[in-house]
């Protein structure tokens, strides 16, 4: 971020010299104005582009209600959308290293039925990791689908949700499960810690360690590389298919803990495929600036993503708006944020 | 025959006449002011080095690329093509090196694409096909109508792609290295269907490597140069000798550093043996302890394809690679790195960098493990580890911090040295590690070369600038069509040496296998 100013003046002509190989079969690069450029590249827009907005929602709602800037509906709006925080957290790793994860509203389903199948026979701690395992599992096998058998991720987690829908519906039968027969389940979710949800700081927790590993390890460098451009990733000795699985094995594993989060408050499960999850957290990776590309992206921003479409609903319930509005108004600023995205890659290439 | 000598072309009007046309990209002149003619039922040939711009200018004249300035008529009229398209409409149609066809479709609709009888949006097949024929009949070619283009050879396709020219009433054809994927018989197939085409009138434009070709069918030929003009004349006023004597011409550029003593008794330590991958047709060689080879040939005579090979980017089909008498059990990069082989690509766009992220973090990617503890990247040892490196590739006017994408090209390539350093290789292979490189930059890195042979490191340069190759290298080797055809030590060293093994009649080559 605190690249110096001279580096940045030779930008522009840079890109189309570089088109010019030995035959040149070049076509003309866009020599941006440099200052509009210098900006782009450094990624600063970006996250300006979600803080700004969010910000300025924050103040606006907290003027416009007052219920909204209390202790109460702060920590429940973090409540609700622990779930949510969680997949995207992972998700933003899926989507770094290159790929794309639509299966994660059914394995947020599965995993709760996983879970209040094996409640009554094991203990709680044994359903719950064997619920998060069951998300683990369908996430490797996404992830070696998507990679060593070649198939676009977009279709393999599309077809794997079919899968894992119908796996869940199997188990219940097409009921309802309802997990009042140990109590201690329920306690995953409602337990009060220091004033606030035991499952807001699960979803506290694993943001963080997620975010940590995204930014500071040597497996969230290569999800960079790996979605950033694979064949150099490759070539600079990166193992990108391996990369690549371990993210889709976070993300089944984070959807599994959303899915348990959830059923753990409300003390049931169904086991159908929660398609609008699915949406909404990649609604809040993309809003978070993260690229559908791959290779950028940062935790903390999609967090901010959730939270600023959060705000969007919070805000029309206490101002007691349209909820139809509440839609286009999401539509719209995703629109933005990927326009934007397209709009920088274009001005850098 | 129409043999029309370029004196000749001024009792007529010419076909196309270019008017110090002139073509910029970036800050690079890829061709710079050249006025030429080009008559009808002739054959007009462009020759000259790799990066002379023969291609870009086949591309003005066919309309894909637009000239910065400069002026271009069509039989006395002056054009300014956007497209193709508005070229295809003044006669003149381009056969690429990458042939542009529609796979799933038959010949008959290929040549007729976007021109088919039609009635309302209904194509009348019958009339496709009778039209079809004629045409073929008229041309000389013998291509069933309904087989799909996918399938077939290159050769065909091209003649796919002809008929589709022909189809729309093309006068000038603009064909760049025809005959470059062609084997044997098929270059002479080419060769008789350019006859042909001549005879009945039509113009050529040849853009080719191969000098023999050139000079047995061209009936005028334009030399060029760093995007110049040197000269047009007829070709039975021109040797091979002239020719490249005209391609090269040139005083030597950027100067090199002295060459790192070589110790011929050093141990071997990169062996390579029976190589055979895509493109290559079973490589031997060797490289020893602070030696620099170098590896010559035209653009498609399997250099990258070979290194490529080695490195493990690509798979090799047969053939052992020994690094310091160790062979390398699989091919795949990180195993090559592990072992102390390590390659600087041919594209750091596509291949090298990752450009949104930072000089550091490019830098420390194959060594990660080194500057971290179970996992988890210690930013000062990275630092620590990068910075020195940097300082040895002289990293110029950029900080760790910068961002890849916003550095010169000659930084990028640096960073991309920088990685490879970091590794600490035995072996090291530079794919034209100054392509798009300032002639600074140029230096710096020759100096790297160097510094990194006299460490001991064993370099295999490929590089398609001679001079680059001469200036560095112990040794070189030539590649044509997927084979180390000559092996050049000493005072056999040479340019046209290079040249001479480099540029052969296609005709007489076998088949690469």
């Amino acid at each position: 971020m605190s690249a110096t100013g001279e580096s940045a003046a030779q930008d522009p002509a840079q890109s189309a010299i570089e088109e010019v190989g030995a035959d040149s079969t070049a076509g003309q690069g866009a020599a941006p104005g440099s200052r509009r450029y210098q900006l782009l590249a450094r990624g600063k827009v970006r996250s300006v582009g979600i803080v700004a907005p969010f910000v300025i929602l924050f103040i606006v709602l907290s003027i416009a209600s007052g219920g909204f800037l209390t202790k109460a509906n702060l920590l429940n709006i973090l409540d609700q959308q622990a779930a949510t925080l969680v997949i995207a957290a992972a998700g933003t790793l899926v989507l770094v290293s290159g790929g794309i994860d639509l299966s994660v509203g059914a394995v947020y389903g599965l995993a709760a039925v996983v879970s209040g199948k094996l409640l009554g026979h094991v203990p709680a701690g044994f359903a719950i990791l064997a619920g998060i395992l069951a998300g683990t599992l369908v996430g490797t096998v996404n992830g070696f689908i998507a990679t060593f058998l070649r198939i676009n991720a977009l279709i393999t987690t599309l077809a794997m949700s079919f899968v894992v829908a119908g796996i869940a519906s199997l188990v219940t039968q097409g009921n309802l499960l309802v997990l009042s027969s140990d109590t201690s389940f329920g306690d995953f979710s409602n337990t009060d810690i220091l004033g606030v949800n035991s499952s807001t700081w699960v979803m506290v927790i694993v943001v963080v360690v997620l975010g940590l590993l995204l930014a500071r390890t040597t497996i969230g460098r290569y999800m960079y590389a790996a979605g950033g451009n694979a064949e150099a990733a490759r070539i600079a000795g990166v193992r990108v298919n391996m990369t690549r699985i371990i993210a889709f094995a976070l993300s089944g594993s984070a959807a599994a803990i959303g899915g348990i989060i959830d059923s753990s408050r409300v003390l049931s499960a169904d086991g159908t495929n929660n398609s609008q999850l699915t949406f909404t957290v990649l609604a809040g990776i993309v809003v978070g600036g993260t690229s559908i590309l791959g290779g950028e992206g940062v935790v903390w921003r999609t967090a901010i993503g959730v939270l600023l479409i959060a705000l969007i609903g919070n805000g029309y319930d206490l101002l007691g708006l349209n909820p139809l509005y509440e839609q286009i108004t999401l539509g719209v600023i995703m629109m933005l944020a990927v326009g934007l995205d397209a709009w920088s890659r274009q001005v850098r290439h | 025959m129409g043999w029309i000598s370029p004196e000749g072309s001024s009792t007529g009007t010419p076909l196309v006449e270019l008017q110090s046309i002139s073509k910029q990209f970036g800050g690079v002149r890829a061709i710079d002011g050249i006025s030429l003619e080009i008559p009808s039922g002739a054959v007009h040939a462009l020759v000259g080095e790799n990066g002379a711009g023969k291609s870009t200018l086949g591309k003005v004249i066919a309309g894909s690329i637009h000239p910065d300035s400069g002026s271009m008529l069509v039989e006395g009229v002056e054009v300014s093509f956007r497209s193709p398209r508005e070229a295809l409409g003044h006669g003149i149609a381009a056969m690429a090196q990458e042939l542009l066809l529609v796979g799933r479709l038959s010949v008959a609709e290929n040549v007729f694409l976007g021109a088919e009888p039609s009635r309302g949006s209904w194509i009348r097949r019958g009339t496709l096909k009778s039209r079809y024929e004629r045409l073929a009949a008229d041309a000389g070619f013998s291509l069933p109508a309904d087989e799909p283009v996918g399938g077939m050879r290159i050769a065909e396709q091209q003649q796919v792609e002809i008929m589709r020219a022909l189809a729309r009433d093309a006068r000038l054809i603009v064909m760049d290295e025809p005959s470059a994927a062609l084997s044997g018989s098929d270059v002479e197939r080419l060769h008789e269907i350019i006859r042909t085409l001549v005879a009945q009138g039509k113009a050529v434009l040849l853009v080719s490597h191969f000098l023999r070709e050139v000079l047995s069918l061209a009936d005028t030929i334009s030399v060029l140069r760093d995007g110049q003009l040197v000269r047009t004349s007829a070709a039975a006023d021109e040797t091979e000798a002239t020719l490249i004597q005209g391609m090269l011409g040139r005083p030597l550029g950027a100067a090199f550093p002295k060459k790192p003593e070589r110790n011929v008794q050093a141990p071997v330590r990169l062996s390579v043996r029976n190589v055979i991958a895509p493109a290559v047709a079973d490589v031997s060689l060797e490289v020893r302890e602070g030696e620099i080879v170098g590896l010559a040939g035209l653009v498609g005579a399997g250099r990258t394809e070979l290194v490529r090979a080695l490195f493990g980017a690509d798979r090799r089909s047969s053939g052992t690679v020994e690094i310091a008498g160790k062979e390398l059990s699989s091919d795949q990069p990180l195993l090559s790195l592990r072992s102390g082989l390590a390659m600087i690509p041919e594209s750091r766009r596509e291949q090298g960098l990752l450009f949104n992220r930072s000089v550091l973090e490019n830098v420390s990617l194959s060594s990660l493990g080194d500057v971290s503890r179970g996992g988890w990247v210690s930013r000062r040892s990275e630092r620590a580890a990068v910075s020195p490196i940097l300082e040895r590739v002289a990293l110029r006017g950029a900080t760790p911090d910068s961002v890849v994408s916003t550095l010169s090209g000659g930084n990028q390539q640096k960073v991309l040295f920088a990685r490879n350093l970091m590794c600490e290789p035995r072996v090291l292979i530079a794919d034209e590690p100054t392509r798009g490189v300032d002639v600074g930059a140029k230096r710096a890195i020759y100096d790297l070369i160097v510094e990194l042979a006299s460490r001991g490191t064993a370099v295999l340069l490929v590089s398609s600038e001679l001079e680059e190759v001469l200036g560095l290298s112990h040794r070189v080797l030539v590649m044509r069509r997927g084979r180390v055809v000559a092996e050049l030590e000493g005072e056999a060293m040479t340019e046209s040496g290079i040249l001479a093994a480099a540029f052969a009649d296609p005709v007489t080559t076998e088949v690469a296998a």
